[in-house]
């Protein structure tokens, strides 16, 4: 009767609509609470008078900004670390233990050296990413197989094309694994900088709804940065499929 | 004059065939204090087919990754015409025995020959006629835009053949290459190999534990001896060339040394 792939979406219809049901029936009045078709409401006029798409284009901007440098950064250090074993050794303390800081505990020392604002959430994003993407390339690196770096030794490649022709195409379709994780990292970290301290963005405009008690609009910004999300890792698999094919999703944690 | 100079010229070629390409004197090797080979000796002339078989466990892959200089011995020298080995060489070529693992996989047929006229530094223009040539020599002509894992084992295994046919290679060096492959398929690539390695008078040591596929292929053939590895026999095989899958196999010759091996190798392992 359903076709398959519409059948996930019969228990969030069905909620909803007990909900609505529900808040119609105890006349809902709450500063926490809203039916969904106020929430849909909402969620409407939010997009038209253009509030979602300056707050969508804060968040996005620094989430992408820093996934873009930390996932620099981390996979620079990632590849370095895996094809040399003696700087993997070197930096091993060092790592493991800036690692386990919660990026959000940054951010009083964030604040003070670069104030409110783009570059102190950039910064926190970034730190946030490197981790991720310097472990997982770091072990996609030293998991290439042995054999193919046989071949590398065989035909005496430069260490240069080493790492060029045989290390970082070979480890690939990891690395992009570990960069959809990040990009999720990337938007957690965004709002949870801005719902913190930082008044730009979707975080921030989240609290100003709540502040402002209007509990449809603070409620559809949630479901609109829930869609976000799922957009986000949605294109990023489709991306990975379409670049590496069903090889991609070898070694996939998610 | 005419007498003299054609003196000479053997005199030459004699002293020239004299120094062996390959030269393994008194190698040991061990490994994690474990003693893999040792006193190995054994010199391999240009162009001769060397094959090498054995018990599992005996060492034939390691004393293939000596001569590639895959691994350095603990003690005794490998050399390649007359120089030590203390690295991998672009004129020694490999073909390991997994070629699923030793093809990339993100490159087609045509990239993966490509990667050893990178490696040797081959100009841009003239990669592409040269790839098309090695293709054609192994017989994948109309393969060049399939991925490794869109070919069968045998075109895998051609495949991995034209990359070290590329390299340009003195020697050949091979390792139970056609092990995973079915009969059928391994004949038809003994007979190829027999071919390609004559037309380029290309040196080769082949590691194989198919008897028959040793005596049907080799010029020579050394059976090592097991723990650590060590050579036990060593036969000369004057089969007439070129060989054919039919009549060399059913040659009594060919039979007295199958016999022979085999008799080594309930040996060896008893």
């Amino acid at each position: 009767m359903i076709p398959d792939r519409f059948k996930g979406l019969v228990f969030p219809a069905a909620a909803l609509a007990a909900l609505e049901i529900w808040a119609r029936s105890v006349d809902l009045h709450s500063d926490s609470l809203a039916p969904p078709s106020a929430i849909a409401a909402a969620f409407g006029l939010a997009i038209s008078d253009g509030a979602f798409l300056s707050a969508t284009r804060d968040t996005l901007a620094s989430a992408f900004a820093g996934l873009i440098i930390g996932g620099a950064i981390g996979l620079a250090f990632g590849i370095a670390l895996g094809v040399f074993q003696v700087f993997d050794r070197l930096m091993e303390v060092t790592v493991e233990a800036v690692r386990p800081i919660p990026s959000i505990a940054l951010l009083p020392i964030a604040l003070i050296a670069l104030g409110f604002g783009y570059r102190m959430e950039i910064a926190i994003i970034a730190f946030a990413c490197v981790w991720p993407i310097l472990i997982l390339s770091r072990a996609a690196v030293q998991e290439v197989e042995p054999r193919l770096m046989e071949v590398a030794r065989a035909l005496r490649l430069s260490p240069a094309d080493r790492v060029r022709k045989i290390i970082i195409p070979a480890a690939l379709p990891r690395i992009f694994v570990a960069f959809r994780l990040a990009a999720g990292i990337a938007l957690i970290v965004a709002v949870t900088v801005e719902i913190a301290i930082n008044p730009i963005g979707l975080g921030a405009a989240i609290m100003a709804a709540q502040q402002g008690l209007q509990p449809d609009l603070m409620l559809a910004y949630l479901v609109w940065i829930g869609v976000i999300g799922y957009g986000l890792n949605a294109g990023l698999n489709l991306a990975q499929r379409h670049l590496f094919g069903r090889a991609a999703l070898v070694g996939d944690p998610a | 004059m005419v007498a003299l100079s054609l003196v000479v010229s053997r005199e030459a070629s004699a002293s020239k065939s004299a120094r062996p390409q390959i030269a393994f004197s008194n190698v040991a090797l061990n490994l994690g204090g474990k003693a893999i080979v040792e006193d190995l000796s054994l010199t391999v002339r240009p162009g001769e087919f060397l094959c090498i078989i054995g018990a599992s466990g005996c060492g034939k892959t390691t004393a293939l990754r000596l001569a590639a200089g895959l691994y350095q011995p603990t003690s005794g020298s490998v050399e390649f015409d007359g120089q030590p080995m203390r690295t991998p060489r672009r004129d020694i070529a490999i073909v390991f025995q997994d070629y699923g693992k030793a093809l990339l996989p993100w490159r087609t047929a045509a990239g993966n020959v490509s990667l050893a006229l990178e490696a040797n530094n081959v100009p841009v223009s003239e990669r592409a006629p040269r790839i098309d040539a090695l293709l054609k020599k192994v017989g994948l002509p109309n393969h060049a835009g399939k991925y490794p894992a869109e070919m069968s084992g045998g075109m895998q295994q051609r495949l991995q053949i034209a990359r070290c046919l590329a390299q340009d290679p003195k020697a050949l060096l091979m390792d139970e290459p056609f092990g995973a492959l079915d009969a059928m398929t391994r004949q038809g690539l003994q007979d190829e190999v027999l071919s390609l390695v004559a037309a380029a008078n290309m040196t080769v040591i082949f590691v194989t534990h198919d008897l028959e596929e040793a005596i049907y292929l080799g010029d020579r053939v050394i059976g090592l001896l097991p723990n650590p590895g060590r050579i036990g026999i060593e036969l000369t095989i004057d089969l007439p060339r070129p060989r054919d899958q039919l009549t060399t196999r059913e040659n009594p010759e060919f039979l007295r040394l199958r016999r022979e091996l085999f008799d080594f190798i309930k040996a060896s392992e008893a």
